[in-house]
């Protein structure tokens, strides 16, 4: 039992143990090293699909007891099942690559953006050891790779040739890159109380201090969590794929596993966002009683929740609203909060 | 002769894509390929920063490169460039003498690099940089420091001065 | 690996970036050839500083200092650009001859 709380020492025993094989049998530990990196980027694979599977049941659950409705039903109790019926419907269906589109761009955009969403799971704390690697420009790692989804986006864009594709991707290049600047900056300030990048030495600190950093640092949680939203294309920030304006934005001509590709790394986007959020403001894995991994997924989640609150809660909001929002409002707020940390902490 | 160890590898693989990816940049009618290929070439410097023990720039470089410049451009190639383009010629009339010209310069320089006996130092950087780099910029580099901000924000000014109307 | 490797990758690179500065009409391939010389001239930095001074670190904050650079020049080239392809309607440099006689 105690090894559900002493994560690290059952990742250490489990790493010696297989190294005490390697040896007896005189193999490289190289080999034993890219065996790992493998399988852990086989158990990442797993999760990413079952928590976006568990996710879009989550959603549309949510939304229908938002709306005083039931929502899926049918299939599973309580439609559990539903997704996966979806989801094996969607992988069935044809293929379809517009005639005038650019095919290669058209086919590597999906594969950019989800490539991306699934590198960030790289730097992720689950829980003590547990981390693929404690990279020691962990959240600088985590903001760039964030960054590349552009790229993609424009890319489907440009690839579908569709008037409203482009469009679309112009809005959604625009609004991340604008709301980037804001998380960035209201990051900062818990680096700043840190002195470090890494996310496990950010999780450790919080943990030292004995309260997370949100009791801190409540604006810089609220800027993340806006500016966030704007990250991941969500309501009320969702003009990007506004279905009523730009019939679905980028993905519109996507189908079948393409589309399915867009539709993943979106909810992945999101659990990473969440997952950050938690890191940093919420203290990770660090709670009382329940195991580490418990304390860490129930933080997530639970933003998740947010995330999904908001989109029923908010009505969408013009382009012109979202820039001057972003760049004179959450930019400047960010800065104020920098300068504050800074000043507090140097008295 | 080459060797092969766990360090020369990486560097040959992203070395061959590197020279593929610039060739590409230069050479491709669509420009919006172009871009495209900078930025695998982008990607392909971080790896070499990594290589050479420099994570922190790795990861400046994919923030501001891949993320920042390369999407301007691709914001700015969308907006001007008409997919008809792709049929006019690329390149003006010195191709050719611009191609030898080349040739002998970067024939020159690899013969001038290779030549000259470099002091080499056995690596003793320090273990995190970041913490390092840190310090630099804000007591030794602090001018420098404070003269790149001020032109940073010349042209923030400058860019959006230029481009409005 | 040694330091004559990055060297010469970072020669060809710069080689390749300068004659697509010379030969590309368009403006816009012109500023990413551009981009290609700087980041040979960055590679150069962080291999000297590995090799060369590795407990100084002088080339990585050079390499800031170059990146940053490279933005704001990226920036306010396109801006240009922008505004010169309104006027012009035209980014191929051989065109935009306003000043020739």
């Amino acid at each position: 039992m105690s090894y559900l709380y002493q994560t690290d020492e059952l990742m250490k025993l489990i790493y010696e143990t297989l190294a005490g094989f390697c040896e007896q049998y005189a193999i490289p530990l190289l080999y034993l090293d890219l065996a790992i990196m493998l399988v852990a980027v086989g158990i990442i694979a797993g999760f990413v699909s079952v928590s976006v599977m568990f996710m879009v049941w989550l959603e549309r659950k949510v939304s229908a007891h938002m709306q005083d409705r039931l929502g899926p039903m049918r299939v599973g109790p309580h439609g559990a099942l539903q997704t996966i019926a979806d989801a094996i419907k969607l992988l069935f269906k044809e293929r379809i690559t517009p005639q005038k589109a650019d095919k290669w761009v058209y086919t590597l955009a999906p594969v950019v953006i989800f490539a991306s969403a699934m590198a960030a799971y790289v730097v992720i704390p689950w829980s003590p050891g547990m981390i693929i690697a404690d990279l020691n420009i962990g959240l600088l790692y985590l903001l760039a790779i964030g960054s590349v989804a552009v790229i993609g986006l424009l890319m489907a864009g440009w690839g579908s040739n569709n008037k409203y594709s482009l469009l679309s991707a112009f809005r959604c290049g625009a609004q991340i890159i604008s709301y980037e600047v804001a998380a960035t900056l209201s990051c900062l300030g818990v680096i700043m109380l840190t002195g470090s990048l890494s996310m496990v030495d950010i999780v450790n600190a919080q943990k030292d201090m004995g309260w997370p950093f949100i009791v801190v640092q409540p604006i810089g949680f609220l800027i993340y969590l806006i500016a966030g939203t704007a990250e991941v294309n969500r309501a009320p920030f969702d003009l990007a794929e506004a279905e009523s304006e730009l019939i679905a934005g980028f993905h519109t001509e996507y189908s079948a596993m393409g589309f399915s590709m867009f539709f993943l790394a979106e909810y992945a986007n999101m659990f990473i966002v969440s997952a950050i959020a938690a890191t940093l403001f919420l203290g990770g894995w660090a709670g009382p009683v329940l195991p580490p991994v418990v304390w860490f997924l129930l933080k997530t989640f639970g933003l998740v929740f947010v995330f999904m609150w908001f989109r029923w809660t908010f009505p969408r909001i013009r382009v012109d609203q979202l820039m001057v929002f972003g760049w004179k409002f959450l930019i400047p707020l960010a800065f104020v909060n920098l300068l504050v940390t800074g000043i507090v902490m140097l008295l | 002769m080459i060797e092969l160890t766990a360090q020369t590898i990486p560097f040959y693989i992203l070395a061959v894509i590197a020279v593929i990816s610039a060739l590409a940049v230069v050479s491709l009618k669509n420009l919006v390929h172009s871009v495209l290929f900078l930025a695998l070439f982008f990607f392909c410097m971080a790896g070499f920063y990594i290589l050479l023990k420099a994570e922190f720039l790795a990861a400046v470089q994919i923030f501001v490169y891949v993320g920042g410049i390369t999407v301007l451009f691709l914001f700015l190639i969308m907006l001007t460039f008409k997919v008809a383009d792709k049929r006019l010629r690329q390149t003006n009339e010195q191709w050719l003498i611009a191609f030898v010209m080349v040739i002998l310069f970067g024939w020159l320089l690899v013969t001038g690099l290779s030549e000259t006996n470099w002091e080499i130092a056995e690596w003793s950087g320090p273990e995190k940089t970041i913490p390092v780099i840190g310090k630099l910029l804000l007591t030794t580099y602090i001018f420098p420091f404070e003269v790149v901000s001020v032109v940073l924000l010349a042209a923030l000014i400058g860019a959006i001065v230029i481009a409005r109307k | 690996m040694d330091l004559s490797h990055y060297l010469t990758l970072s020669a060809i690179i710069f080689s390749i970036g300068l004659y697509g500065v010379l030969t590309r009409r368009n403006a816009l391939a012109i500023l990413l050839s551009i981009e290609l010389m700087l980041n040979s001239v960055n590679i150069n930095l962080v291999a000297f500083s590995h090799f060369v001074t590795p407990a100084l670190l002088t080339g990585q904050i050079f390499v800031i200092f170059t990146i940053t650079i490279a933005a704001a020049e990226a920036a306010v080239g396109l801006a240009i650009i922008n505004s010169i392809y309104r006027s012009a309607k035209t980014v191929n440099c051989d065109e935009i001859n306003l000043m020739k006689g």
